[in-house]
This record gives C-alpha cells, structure tokens and sequence, in this order.
C-alpha cells in the first residue's frame, strides 16, 4: 500500500510546476519533518501478509494508475490503496487527438524500426550485439515525449528507440548500426553506444548500471548550473532508463542515495521486463518489488503498467514536474515485457510460451490504437496513414544507411582526444610556458 | 618522511638548496620554498577561482579538510557546493563526475588512494576514457582524477599498488606522475584546464617534501605541457628515467654515481600517457644505455614500455641492455623490512645503473 502512490490525476493542467510536496496530496506524507531525515520509515513502510500473496509465477500487480485504456484488464486494488481522487475515466479526456497521434506515431517508429533491424540483421547488414525494444515502446514513449529538447536520456544498451523518441533522425540510428560514417556516432560508437550532444542522449552504455550515475551527473549538473552558476532558469530534468537485473547492482543503490540526498532532478525509470537475458528478475532479486526501493532511499517508489502508455505517461508527468520543481528524485517501476530474446543471438528458449502470450495481448500500440478509436480521437485511416509513412520514413532510412560510405581509414585515429596535444601547448605548436607573455598574464589562452 | 632532503637542482639553479629543518619561508634570497602539498592546493584554488565550473568532489574533501589535507580551506572559500564531501561509493560518484563532465563541468575527483579507484575504474574506463571516440567527438570528457598512488609505508598490500601502468595502456586517458611542487602545480593546472579525462597520479610520501619553486611556478597562469619530460639531471654515461618518489631515489643514486665517475642523466617522466618517446631516444642515443626505473609492479609496467620504445627506435645505439627497475613481484608485503625489499631503493638504481655500465660483477648470492 503506502509505497504505491496513486496517480490517479491525468493531464498537464492538474500539477502545475512548482507545487510544493506538502501541498500535493499525492506526495503530502513525504512531507519533509524538522529533522534532516527525509520522510518516516515506519510510515512508508508496509509489511503486510497480504503482500506475500501476489508474489506469484507472473506478476503481482499493485495496480497504480488507474484508467480504463485496456478495459478487460482489472485493477487488483487491495483496500488498502492509497487511491486519494478516482475520477471515472470516460469523463476525463487524457489527452488531445494531437497528443495520442504523436503517441501512436513514435510507437510505431519504435516498432517498424526494431523490426527492419531484426532483418537486417539476419541479412548482414548489422552485426555485432544487437538489443531490441519491441514490446517496451510504451515506456519509451510515455516519458520521453515530455521531455524538453535540452532534457537528457541516459540509456543502456537497448537504446535504439530512446534515440529515436529522443529526435535522433531514423537515418542517423540507422546508419550507425550498419557501421556508416553518417552515423550519429560516425560509426565509432554501435548499437549499444549512440550518444547525441544534440538531442541530448548521453548514451548507450554497454555495462548494466554503468548509466545510472552518469545520469546523475547531468542531474548534478542541471543543478549547479542553477545553483552555483546561477542560470536561474536551468530546471533540466534527466531520465535513466534501466531494467530489472541492473536493480541488484551496486551502482544503483549508491545513486538512489546520493540523487535523494542532494535531491537532485532525476527520474529513475525502471524497465522491469522480468529476464536479464535467461535469468528470470524472481530468481535474482531477494524482493522483487523494486519500486520499493525508493522509499528506503527517502524518494516515492511507484509502480506502473508499462505495456499501457498513458498510464505510464501519466506518472512520468508527475515525476517529470516533480524533479523539475526541485522537489528531488522518483524512482519508477514500468512492468513491461520484450517480445523478443535478450538480443538477436538469444534463441530465447527459456521464457514460457504462456507468459508470452500473456503480454503479447497486451501489446501497446494494439491498446493504443483500440482507446483512439473507441474514443473517436482518430480514425482507422488515419492511424494506416501513419503506419504508413513511418514505414516508408524506415524504408529510406535502410536505403539512405545503406548508400552512406564506410569509414574512411584516417578515421580509425581521430577522436581519441578532444585536444590531443594538451593543454601545455598552444595552438601554435609550441609550449605555452615559454611564452613570456604567460607568466605575466597577457596571454590569451 | 625523509629528514635529509637535500637535492641538487642542476642546471637551473646555482644556489644551495638548505636541508629542510633550517628553511624559513621568509628567507628571501634563496628561492621560494613549497611543499607539494601547499603546490597542490594553490593549484586547486587558483583554478576553481578562475573557473566556476571546476568543484571538487571526493571522501572527506570537505569538513576533514582532505584525507591528507590537500584540499585544506578549500570548503571555507568555496562553499559545500563546489568542494563535495561524498558518501563512500566511488562507483557513484566517479560516476557522477562523468555525467556532469559531459554537460562541460569540470569535476575534480579525488580518490582517497588510487587503489580505491579500482571499485570506480568502469568509468574511467569505459564512461570517460572511451567516450570522445565512441561518440565521435560529440561527448568530451573535461575530468580529472587525482589522488596518491604507489606505496606508502607500511599500510599493507591493499593500500600499496603503483597503478601507472594499469591506466597508461588505456586510449583515451593522459596520465600523469608529478614529483617536485612545480611539477605538481604546472600538471595539476594543466590537467583540469585540458578538455580530455586526465589521471593524475600522485604519491602520498612527498606530500610533505619541500622544493624550491620559481616566480613563474607561481604565477596563476602557470601550466607544464602534457607529455613532455624533464630532464632533472644532465649527464653522459646513462639515463636513469623515473616517476613520481623515484625521480628523488634517482638524483640520490646519481650523487652516489657521480663519486665514483658515472654521469647519470635524470629523467623525470612527468607524463606517463603520453609518454614522452623523443626525450627518452634523444638521451639514450647520448648516453647509449638505459635504467628504467619505477615503483610497481614489473611486469608489463611502465619500464617494459620505455623499454620496447628503445628498441624499437634506437636500437642500434644501445651499449648495454636495458635495466629495468621495478617493484618486487609480489604483493607488498607488510613487515617494514620485507617493504623495503619489496620496494626500489637507491642502492638498487646504483647497481642498475653500474651493470649497464659494465662495471659491476655480479654475485652469486642476490643482494
């Protein structure tokens, strides 16, 4: 109970920028006591009988945000749920015609994308270790399109479609992974590291948990600008997206800590598909709930359907405004699932066919595409408009990757260093200590 | 500490050097005297005021006033927002550090010793080493990473590694060893004002070793260039090279030669990566042999290097074969005698430099 929080508000308008925690009835018990220590405990913490119970085979599924987007799925809300305003759903739009058609389009950019790369792996034209998304577009989308441009996205190595919902060009992702030097990274970086300074995607890193303190580097970051630098109007918020195995590793832990301590403007998104490659989250994790986690740090913890977007935006909303104000970090549990292996070299035999189809129903775009229609927010040609521009947007991204030259040999040495000479010499070439101007401070470096 | 320090500047300077116990700062003839330690925080405070986005982070930096007091005032100057006292977790905070470094802040890190940086080297690795080549340009990595390295006395095999030769195989890193307070100063400037992730090795036992430093040492803008050596030591019979405490064992063990008509040439490497191949060809194309010198472990260490680099491109001028100096290959041990075995001393760099010369003879028993 008390450490699923119930996003039961959907909407921008409803927590506008700023609202202080004590005001918010969601977050008013984290309100801050007179001593340092942020939030009870023995308040947060729930230790119920109850709980054991839905540790089960599949999921147990403290249900949080509640809407009716896949209307046979039931929400499994004890009473002891935390549902502070349920608003009947139908009564409420969640979002605008414009809104759930740029939803559906980035989700079938992430879809179409990952398929298009499965066969061109299989024809050659990609290689190496391959990671796709499908299946997870929901979490993708859900957070990333309330970013702002200067915004960053730290990814791991399943972050083809975090670039892509992030405005990296299909072109550029794609020309990466066959390796051209029209790449985002000129080819140097692959499929596990695409970095863009522009869109503000900081990789793409291949070890597990290796992004999560980068991330709260750019949360540092957005923070001293505005603090120490005082760039009043810095209020950059940074997402770290990982999964479910990388929430037993060491460098998680330590930057709960030290993102709630210095309350610094992240949001951890958790994708929790349930397997880290064949090794099933049950099996590893002492206690599987992750969004636990948080409150132990003195940040919400709150758990979400991650194969249902609005939902999943809905939370992101709240968590987004919450950093943005300044209010500290979340973490957010995304029960997701991947349709498909670990990676295009995982023959994925050890996950039961069952549970397979248990998600596969629940596909995202599916859901998506059913609530815009019954809610007469578009219409079927429209969403086939959509399916098929993005089609040909991926076709020609193929087409443009495939005619990109390969890397030249003189680029095999560049970029090692951004000054490979060092700061002793000078652009001319020669040590600036033996410029007589240095010491005496007219020299301009 | 060394209760004797009395080193001969050739070359540069002509005035005598006092031992250390009679130094006045006041003094005002001879050259300022400093500390590395004092050289350390001047560097640091005349960066972090000239530049805003350089802060300090690291165990203990703040209210301890630093785990060997480098960073001594800097919290009181600068304010808990720029010298950060973190939680011990280097994996995070190294971590951090990165993060911020991408976005064009300038994080010094401060590991406590550089063994402990091993729970945090993934990201000087691959997080900052690697990223301006994976991202092609687009992700520079503005950091530093300091701290001692090499063995202190006797503080066991945990706390002892010489971690030179670890980092200086890896592209995408510039790692350097200063010795006297000039180096310390004019590299540790220049580490934190170069745009690319510099490792900044130094050693806990010359903290407190006063040198003499110059006027323009002591000037705000005052930086050395990266990967250029300095030759402590003119001379024509050998070439000693050396980082770090063993440029010191080095000068010792050339005093010791020069008594019995061996002019030992002093290099001081200054710049491990890059390592400074021309300077080291120049002298040994000079003096035609070569002793290598170094704290650390021997093999595949910075002297195995320097070494391939000789032979390679001046092969043809060697008299004698390389000697190479290294620490025992052993776990350092604890007990104080069996540390100094485990460690080079300057009796060791002598018999190097004398079988290279030709003139010693071995005998069967080891020394």
């Amino acid at each position: 109970m008390a450490t699923a929080f119930s996003a039961a508000k959907f909407g921008t308008q409803f927590f506008p920028v700023g609202t202080r925690s004590h005001e918010n009835p969601l977050f008013g018990h984290l309100k801050t006591p007179a001593c340092s220590f942020l939030g009870s405990t023995r308040r947060l913490r729930f230790s119920s009988a109850s709980k054991l119970n839905q540790i089960n085979s599949h999921r147990r599924s403290v249900v949080v945000a509640v809407s009716d987007v896949v209307k046979e799925k039931k929400s499994k809300s004890t009473s002891n749920l935390f549902l502070l305003l349920f608003i009947p759903a139908h009564s409420i739009q969640l979002i605008t015609k414009e809104e759930g058609l740029e939803l559906y389009e980035d989700m079938i950019l992430g879809r179409a994308f990952e398929d298009m790369c499965a066969q061109m792996y299989y024809r050659g034209k990609m290689f190496g270790f391959v990671h796709l998304y499908n299946g997870q577009e929901a979490v993708s989308t859900g957070f990333i399109k309330l970013l702002k441009k200067e915004d960053s996205v730290v990814s791991t190595y399943r972050d083809h479609v975090h670039a892509l919902s992030k405005g990296v060009p299909a072109r550029a992702v794609m020309s990466e992974l066959f390796g051209k030097t029209t790449g985002c990274c000129r080819g140097q970086g692959g499929s596990m590291h695409m970095f863009s300074k522009e869109h503000n995607l900081l990789g793409g890193f291949a070890f597990i948990g290796e992004g999560i303190p980068v991330a709260t580097g750019a949360a540092f970051t957005s923070k001293y600008r505005r603090e120490v630098l005082k760039e009043a109007d810095c209020d950059h918020v940074t997402l770290a997206f990982f999964g479910d195995g990388t929430c037993n590793n060491g460098q998680f832990f330590e930057c709960l800590n030290m993102a709630a301590l210095w309350k610094l403007p992240i949001v951890f998104v958790v994708e929790n598909n349930l397997w880290a490659i064949g090794m099933s989250h049950l099996r590893a994790t002492s206690d599987p709930q992750i969004y636990k986690k948080g409150p132990a740090f003195g940040m919400p913890g709150i758990h979400v359907n991650g194969m249902d977007v609005l939902k999943v935006r809905a939370v992101a909303q709240t968590a987004i405004a919450r950093a943005r104000s300044g209010e500290g970090p979340t973490l957010v549990e995304c029960e997701t699932y991947r349709f498909r292996g670990h990676s295009l070299a995982d023959p994925d035999e050890l996950r039961d066919p069952a549970e397979k189809a248990h998600y596969a129903a629940r596909d995202p775009i599916t859901a998506l595409k059913k609530y815009l229609i019954e809610n007469n927010l578009a219409t079927e040609v429209e969403l086939k408009a959509i399916d098929k521009k993005i089609e040909e947007v991926v076709e020609d991204a193929v087409e443009f990757a495939d005619e990109s030259p390969h890397p030249t040999r003189s680029q095999l040495l560049e970029n090692v260093f951004a000054d490979p000479k060092g700061f002793g010499i000078g652009p001319d070439g020669r040590y600036r200590c033996e410029d007589p101007k240095f010491t005496e401070g007219t020299a301009q470096v | 500490m060394l209760g004797a320090a009395r080193q001969k500047m050739l070359g540069q300077s002509l005035q005598r050097i006092r031992p250390m116990e009679k130094v006045f700062r006041s003094y005002s003839s001879a050259a300022k005297q400093m500390t590395v330690r004092e050289a350390l925080n001047s560097a640091l405070d005349e960066e972090m005021s000239a530049d805003p986005k350089v802060f300090l982070m690291g165990e203990e930096v703040g209210e301890y006033q630093g785990a060997y007091k480098i960073s001594k005032g800097l919290l009181d100057k600068y304010g808990p927002e720029r010298v950060l006292d973190t939680p011990i977790t280097e994996a995070g905070f190294t971590g951090i550090g990165v993060g911020a470094a991408y976005y064009g802040l300038r994080p010094v890190i401060e590991f406590m010793t550089f063994n402990f940086a091993m729970q945090a080297i993934d990201h000087i690795i691959n997080s900052a080493a690697k990223s301006n080549y994976m991202s092609a340009g687009q992700m520079t990595v503005p950091i530093v990473f300091r701290g001692p390295n090499g063995a202190a006395a006797g503080v066991g095999a945990q706390h002892s590694q010489c971690y030179a030769a670890w980092y200086g195989s890896c592209p995408g890193l510039k790692v350097l060893s200063p010795y006297s307070s000039e180096d310390a100063r004019g590299l540790l400037k220049a580490a934190i004002r170069d745009p690319d992730p510099v490792v900044f090795l130094e050693n806990e036992l010359i903290y407190g070793e006063s040198f003499p430093v110059s006027s323009e040492a002591l000037d705000s803008s005052f930086c050395l260039p990266i990967g250029k050596a300095k030759i402590e030591r003119e001379g024509k019979d050998v070439t000693i090279t050396a980082f770090s405490k063993m440029v010191g064992f080095s000068l010792k063990a050339a005093e010791i030669l020069e008594k019995e008509g061996i002019s030992a040439e002093v290099i001081n490497l200054r710049s491990i990566r890059p390592l400074d191949r021309s300077t080291i060809n120049a002298s040994v194309r000079k003096t035609n042999r070569l002793v290598t010198v170094e704290e650390g472990f021997p093999q595949h260490g910075v002297g195995a290097e320097i070494c391939a680099t000789v032979v390679e491109d001046s092969f043809g001028y060697l008299d004698a074969p390389v000697e190479r100096i290294a620490g025992a290959d052993v776990p350092m041990p604890y007990a104080a005698n069996l540390e100094r075995m485990a460690v080079p001393q300057v009796e060791d760099i002598v018999r190097a430099a004398k079988r290279a010369c030709y003139r010693y003879v071995s005998t069967a028993a080891a020394a």
